[in-house]
């Protein structure tokens, strides 16, 4: 009996250990964690926690810059600090003990002052793939959101604040094929049969089966050809049934024509129901969603360069496809759904799309290869590999173009639409982003934070007020905030909650893998959690 | 407490010396609360896996000084992708030895005290002992015999009043790939586990002769070498073992072997690994969110600093990062915490065998049984109709199985004692039979 041998990959420690999430993001998104770098500034509870999520799954490095020295109160939060290290350097205890968790990532350490660093040695941010920073003060969060901006590296800001936490993406740009949508039809091409589907459609005769086969015909056929007895009926050949009356009828037509037994009861024909579940969504006219659409008008695929990225070089192809070739349609995504039927029946069906699939998608690799020998880049920069990968998940590409975080600082003058709408919201968490900036704000203007001491609870009260009402009147708000919050975080005083740290830690650690892997869509662009009810909010700044 | 302990702690001690606008009315912010939280308080930790590594860390961190934790499980190696706790050197030792090993060490304020058994094996009293559990199991039927345990310890006094004293709280995490959800059950009072069994999604399964006879996905290869090759062919002499890399190649082959015959594409390793032993993907961020949402919940419950969540969220960030929380409502007629209403089980008629009744029970919404014993009350003697754990008791039963009710004697209104392992507790359930003729006679 033959095993199979011990170096298969299946059987690798790797993907052993990795099995559990190689099911959700493959064997691609694995590689990409693995070869990414990620920077963490400030090693706080939050910092740490977002790094645990990170090292666990194997990403290939990270690097803390820190130059704070650990104290009792960071024991009481952070579990990646212990007492006997106290007062030595925060950061590289917590690169230690983090790389405790998985041999597989390597840990850096700077001990240094991120304004300094931004000022003597630029250049370092650009190496990593993301930088994610904990616990920054305003000057700090401009300075970096301008650099990383420049540098076109992810930048996310986040804050863990008593039982509130927020978290802010600046991307100038990122592009996504793999977006896992959760509930996706399928591209069935019931309105718009490919040549050979056609004539397989037409080699099925309904009515002359016996019963054994007629109680195994792929729904889709039993669709197809009600479709055209229906148009038969009403005389146009080109029409769909869109209302829910023409479908209607369409439903009776298919139940009227399972077959019976002797004593007039119907056959039990599983293949019939579903076809008869399925004539809601089956029978959608092929044609490119509005996203789709946007993303092919895009003027990065209009005018490609030697610097032009493999996505937008892609799409260029896919665009030119779509208006030759694919008479307006994406290529065939060459799947399809489950459905009762025997064997033989199923899998020719499921072989035509696949081969349409291929033969679309070696389509837009010969447009590819124009494209690459147009602005002179080398054949391999863009493998027949990735445009079938590209073209099957044509449907759920996506484009992110984010915002500047310092924008949000620097602006005068100018009433945010987002933040004045959602404040007339009374439940809407944006509330918390505002405290939470003019707490930033109250760091700058006194050096402390509010209630840090006990006795500065209620003086500090009305001065985080005054700080968060200038804000509002800088971005031209005419709303203010509830008093009770601005209480609420007073007694807070800046105290860091590990049960909420975690929270958000794993929250932005998978931010982080989403925008390392480009697979599923990440938050755009801002978050908040309320963890007194255990709610959070996004919304786009 | 030293000074140094007291600095330690200056970040709880913000939340729980101040007062605010958003407390809980019982909530009398001062230096008590920490030292219960320390000292005093006493909670059990169900299962030291994903959820439990991450649990057991944020209820240290968040000041709880005696935790207990319990699992019957051994560290896989599959485990270190999210169960932080565990090295490459701790493969096959107990999970809550391990986990409660790191953690005092760790945080020396935290008791953390291993049970390395399974949930069935401790006692009523064992469970008495602790203010609220923290639940974090990935099997349906683990949570509800602890839900029903919980409940079991419940005492009303004569006026039907519930006695607040018996009532331990449990907060209970569930996480499947990205998504998870949070609930805080208060027995007795709010919605418990089998309140809501409908909210758990029912197990895909494929029928037996689209496996036998008219194969379309990878995944009917593989069910059909594990149900029908492997029992007929018997390759190592014994049940199929899914940890064991020999028993999973050998059912690789043979499903490679059968999807090529039929021309079906897509069977990987990792494809059978996934189908045979039922595998849920999981990655460490969800674990971390729905565990600090537990904890954060648990703290609330032995603080009062805050309102409960009330009383369940669910989490999704496959698409952006998603919750929600609701209300779920409490069923007048839960088989487990409405005690005192008679349960009642419709059936057709006593020409019904006894196999149905059993089966009825296991895809019952309402019961959701994985493996009934049944006793019934005949002229004041019991007699039992099936047991299926005990060998000796399940030979002797098992022609029942093919019996009708009418053969075994059960007409209308009989009462049915039913035992299960979904929960600690047998109970009754009077059949209500509709054609009840055949026995009127
Ligand atoms: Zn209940």
């Amino acid at each position: 009996m033959a095993v199979p041998s011990p170096k298969s990959p299946e059987q690798s420690e790797r993907s052993r250990k990795y099995d559990r999430q190689l099911r959700l993001w493959g064997d691609q998104g694995q590689q990409d964690l693995e070869t990414a770098h990620v920077c963490l500034i400030n090693a706080t509870a939050l910092g740490t926690e977002i790094l645990k999520s990170l090292v666990l799954p194997g990403i290939g490095a990270f690097t803390i810059i820190d130059n704070e020295v650990i104290t009792e109160e960071d024991i009481g939060s952070n579990f990646f600090l212990t007492a006997d290290r106290i007062g030595e350097k925060r950061g590289s205890i917590a690169s230690q003990l983090l790389c405790e968790l998985n041999p597989d990532t390597r840990g850096h350490f700077i001990d240094e002052c991120l304004l300094k660093l931004l000022d003597l040695n630029p250049g370092l941010f650009n190496t990593f793939n993301i930088v994610v920073t904990t616990s920054l003060h305003e000057k700090e969060i401009i300075d970096l959101s301008h650099k990383l901006w420049t540098y076109n590296i992810p930048l996310l800001v986040c804050q863990s604040y008593g039982f509130f936490g927020s978290m802010r993406l600046q991307l100038a740009e990122h592009t996504m094929i793999k977006t896992h949508p959760d509930n996706q039809n399928p591209d069935l091409r019931l309105d718009c049969p490919f040549q050979k589907l056609k004539a397989h459609f037409d080699t099925y005769d309904l009515e002359a089966l016996d019963l054994t086969n007629h109680l195994h015909v792929p729904y889709l056929i039993i669709l197809y050809k009600h479709l055209e007895k229906w148009r038969n009926d009403i005389g146009d050949v080109n029409v769909l049934p869109e209302t829910y009356k023409q479908k209607q009828v369409i439903r009776e037509n298919i139940k009227n024509s399972i077959r019976k037994h002797e004593n007039g009861t119907l056959h039990h024909e599983e293949n019939f129901e579903e076809a008869i579940r399925s004539v809601n969504f089956a029978y959608n006219r092929t044609s490119l969603s509005e996203n789709i659409q946007l993303i092919l008008k895009d003027e990065k695929l209009m005018n490609l360069t030697s610097n032009s990225q493999p996505f937008w070089i892609m799409a260029r192809a896919l665009k030119d496809f779509v208006d030759n070739e694919g008479c307006g349609r994406l290529p065939v995504r060459g799947t399809l759904p489950d459905m009762t039927a025997d064997t033989f029946k199923y899998i020719s069906l499921q072989q035509l799309y696949h081969e349409q699939a291929a033969k679309d998608a070696e389509a837009v690799y010969n447009r590819v290869q124009q494209l690459l020998q147009n602005v002179n880049l080398p054949d391999d920069t863009i493998t027949e590999q990735d445009i079938k990968i590209f073209c099957k998940h044509a449907s759920e590409l996506c484009v992110i173009r984010g915002t500047r975080i310092a924008d949000e600082y620097e602006r005068k003058g100018n009433a945010d639409n987002e933040i004045s709408q959602s404040l007339e919201d009374p439940d809407s968490l944006i509330e918390h982003y505002i405290i939470l900036r003019g707490i930033e704000r109250f760091y700058s203007e006194y050096y402390t934070y509010p209630g840090e001491i006990d006795e500065q609870v209620e003086p500090d009260i009305p001065k985080l007020k005054l700080c968060i009402s200038k804000l509002l009147s800088e971005w031209g708000c005419m709303s203010s905030t509830k008093e009770d919050y601005i209480h609420e975080y007073c007694r807070y005083g800046k105290s860091e909650l590990h049960s909420v740290s975690s929270f958000i830690g794993g929250c932005v650690s998978h931010e982080i893998i989403k925008i390392i892997t480009r697979q599923y869509k990440p938050v755009n662009n801002s978050f908040v959690f309320n963890a007194i009810n255990c709610s959070t909010e996004s919304f786009t700044l | 407490m030293c000074d140094n302990d007291h600095r330690r702690w200056n970040h709880l001690k913000k939340i729980l010396e101040r007062s605010s606008p958003f407390c809980h009315p019982d909530f009398e912010p001062g230096t008590g609360i920490l030292e219960f939280l320390q000292n005093s308080c006493k909670l059990l930790v169900v299962g030291a896996g994903g959820l439990g590594c991450e649990l057991l860390k944020d209820l240290a961190m968040m000041g709880f000084g005696d935790v207990h934790v319990i699992d019957m499980d051994t560290i896989d190696l599959s485990n270190l992708n999210r169960q932080f706790l565990f090295r490459r050197k701790d493969v096959n030792s107990s999970k809550a030895e391990v986990a409660a090993k790191f953690i005092n060490e760790r945080v020396p304020t935290c008791r953390v005290t291993p049970h390395h058994c399974k949930i069935q094996d401790k006692s009523e009293d064992f469970y008495r002992n602790f203010h609220f559990v923290v639940c974090g199991l990935d099997s349906v039927v683990a949570r509800r015999w602890i839900n029903g345990m919980l409940i079991s310890l419940l005492s009303y006094d004569d006026n039907q009043q519930l006695d607040n004293s018996t009532v331990i709280p449990l907060i209970d995490g569930g996480t499947e790939g990205f998504k998870g959800n949070v609930r805080v059950i208060i027995p007795g009072i709010t919605p418990c586990i089998d309140c809501t069994l409908d909210l758990f999604p029912p197990q895909v399964t494929y029928p037996l002769c689209t496996i036998a006879s008219t194969p379309r996905l990878p995944e009917h290869c593989i069910e059909y070498v594990k149900l029908i090759q492997w029992p007929k062919e018997n390759p190592f002499d014994s049940n199929i073992d899914t940890d064991d890399p020999v028993h999973i190649s050998w059912i690789y082959e043979k499903s490679l072997e059968r999807a090529d015959e039929f021309g079906i594409n897509g069977v990987n390793y990792r494809l059978v690994q996934g189908v045979i032993k039922n595998i849920i993907p999981a990655v460490a961020s969800t674990n971390a969110v729905i565990a600090a949402a537990c904890v954060t919940e648990a703290f609330k419950v032995a603080t009062s600093c805050c309102p409960l969540l009330n009383n369940y969220a669910v989490f999704n960030n496959a698409d952006g990062i998603y919750t929600y929380t609701y209300e779920a409502e409490r069923k007048s007629d839960c088989i487990t915490c409405s005690p005192r209403k008679a349960k009642y089980l419709d059936i057709d008629d006593t020409n019904m065998r006894l196999e149905k009744i059993i089966e009825i029970l296991c895809e019952h919404q309402q019961y959701q049984m994985k493996n009934p014993a049944l006793t019934i009350e005949l002229d004041g003697k019991r007699k039992t109709l099936y047991m299926p754990n005990v060998p000796s008791i399940e030979l002797k039963t098992r022609p029942n199985l093919k019996m009708t009710l009418e053969q075994l004697g059960i007409a209308d209104g009989c009462k049915l004692l039913v035992a299960d392992i979904t929960n600690p507790r047998a109970f009754e359930i009077i059949l209500k039979i509709k054609n009840n003729c055949v026995s009127m006679e």
